[in-house]
């Protein structure tokens, strides 16, 4: 069966981001770009599921400006087959994005559709809900296992209490929490490989997408910022203080 | 004006956090109509009755919604939300599994997480890990959020008495069924919902040492979280952890023991009223952010603490 993946092309875990001082939007400006990590993991899970013999191709595909085709590289030599750009240096927000991921499912018609259940810069959670509902597909989201038997999908969900097994009819849409696999790293001579496979470059004009933007960010501000307190000696002085100044126990 | 609230409960109480999300509606103003959708949730919808500044409620009692499946859910919530000036539902993951794609079924881009109301139609919410707090405008006609329950203090759960109505219209996608669950049994209070939590970081070593943890929570009331640290260590399983990509939580009091205090952790519980750090790094960033910081080896703390209170 073909599995699609989408990745996004965001901000390294490891940049601390700030506003600009102007408070329009963050600064981004020549900061570490990176594969987005719940992404990463929806990749690695493709990947398993065609050593397993499950997967017989894995199409990878990423939106945004050119740059997003190191992204889709980096899933190529991860193991993925072919990868698709849908280009554009416009905004996309997780509904374009939805409906520019239904229009490559008409398309490439998948068996299972696979994505991050958020993305590390916008924290929507939101676009693999909203392509299942598009294409009314069946949704495991924050996925910790997954498990395809014949025509349908048992995936195992992180919730609020504890763990949930819902079963989906194929095809279907699966968003990966963090604990569904660890990511390899790709080898060299992957990495070298996947140069070579093929990326097809579409825009949502083709895709029959519009993708203006529903909500307009007005400002970016820090947060509040917490003040450091108090060192207290040892336990006795926090009980006391917990007790007699926060009065919290 | 008018909301639509979508209740957080198991079919047989109301949950705290739809309290917090009727809170946020106040915010917004207008009518507040709250949806429970559910299978045999009579007693909920009673209970969400009783609650201060709800004009309706609306039941959808039904076996095709006993497990909230988003696919059914969803579908209701887009059916019944185009009456509404708002849809609203907390940000747990019940919520945000269903609200994206009711979303998307009325054709609107969902804000998540919101953390404030500006106005009926701009929110604040965290992005990039509560690093940063966007002000966002929607234009859609309907605006649809999920509420970052800790944000907004919940209204009372009495004083209300607001009419029943039920919803017959049923939603069966049938491309999803419940296989099972598998709920953390305690007898401590939830994560989300208590007044004091514990947690523990990498510096706990495994997953034994947590029963420090635990002896010092049965003291105080407390519920135990995690840093992903020790999650992704497998000390502990992912229901308890606290940050970005776990729960957010702002209890009255926070202890974090061995915890280094990453800016995803600092996101998960920087809005707790009062933080003590207990580490024997003293150049940790915990320390940044907590009103109490003990610079010690948590093994002698932590039974110290214990015997002390």
């Amino acid at each position: 069966m073909k599995v699609l993946v989408a990745v996004k092309r965001v901000v390294d875990y490891n940049v601390k981001v700030r506003p600009k001082a102007d408070g329009s939007d963050v600064d981004i400006a020549n900061v570490k770009m990176s594969i987005n990590p719940f992404c990463e993991i929806a990749v690695e899970e493709a990947v398993r599921l065609k050593e397993k013999g499950v997967a017989s191709e894995i199409v990878v595909v990423s939106m945004g400006p050119k740059q997003c085709q190191e992204q889709i590289r980096t899933a190529l030599a991860l193991g993925a087959d072919r990868g698709i750009q849908v280009e554009t240096d416009a905004e996309l927000q997780p509904l374009a994005v939805a409906k520019c991921l239904k229009a490559i499912v008409e398309k490439e018609e998948p068996q299972l559709v696979i994505l991050g259940k958020q993305s590390i810069d916008g924290d929507n959670n939101q676009t693999g809900q909203m392509l299942a509902a598009l294409t009314g597909m069946g949704q495991g989201t924050f996925a910790s296992e997954v498990n395809v038997e014949g025509e349908s999908v048992k995936v195992t969900r992180e919730i609020d209490g504890g763990l949930q097994t819902v079963e989906l009819t194929l095809p279907a849409v699966v968003t990966t929490d963090l604990r569904l696999n660890e990511p390899r790293y790709a080898s060299l001579p992957n990495i070298m490989k996947a140069k070579r496979k093929p990326l097809d470059v579409t825009t949502p004009d083709e895709l029959g997408v519009d993708i203006a933007p529903r909500t307009k960010t007005l400002k970016v501000e820090p947060p509040a910022e917490r003040q450091a307190g108090i060192k207290v000696a040892d336990v006795a002085e926090l009980v006391e203080k917990l007790k007699s100044e926060a009065k919290v126990i | 004006m008018s909301i639509l609230v979508i209740a957080e409960h198991d079919n047989a109480e109301l949950k705290g956090a739809t309290l917090n999300t009727i809170a946020a509606a106040k915010a917004i103003g207008g009518d507040i109509d709250v949806l429970v959708v559910g299978s045999g949730c009579g007693a909920v919808a009673e209970a969400a009755a009783k609650v201060e500044g709800v004009s309706k409620v609306l039941v959808a009692d039904n076996a095709a919604y006993e497990h909230q499946l988003g696919e059914n859910t969803g579908k209701l919530v887009a059916d019944l939300g185009k009456n509404y000036s708002h849809v609203l539902a907390a940000a747990t993951t019940t919520g945000k599994n269903m609200l994206p794609r009711a979303a998307a079924l009325l054709d609107v881009q969902p804000i998540s997480d919101i953390i404030a109301v500006e106005s009926p139609d701009t929110f604040k919410r965290p992005v990039y890990a509560g690093n940063v707090i966007a002000t966002v405008q929607s234009s859609d006609a309907i605006k649809v959020a999920s509420v970052r329950t800790t944000a907004f203090d919940p209204v009372a759960a009495e004083g209300g008495s607001a009419a029943i109505e039920a919803v017959d219209i049923v939603d069966d996608a049938h491309v999803s069924k419940f296989v099972g669950e598998e709920l953390a049994e305690s007898d401590r209070p939830e994560l989300t919902a208590a007044s004091v939590v514990i947690s523990g970081g990498r510096g706990m070593g495994n997953g034994e040492n947590f029963e420090l943890l635990y002896k010092v929570a049965d003291k105080l009331g407390a519920a135990v979280g995690a840093s992903r640290a020790a999650v992704d260590a497998g000390f502990v399983p992912n229901d308890m952890q606290v940050g970005q990509t776990g729960k957010i939580v702002a209890p009255d009091l926070y202890i974090a023991v061995g915890i280094s205090g990453a800016i995803q952790h600092l996101a998960g519980m920087k809005d707790s009223k009062v933080i003590v750090a207990i580490n024997k790094d003293e150049e940790a960033p915990i320390f940044s952010v907590a009103d109490y910081g003990l610079v010690a080896d948590l093994f002698d703390a932590v039974p110290e603490l214990e015997t002390k209170l």
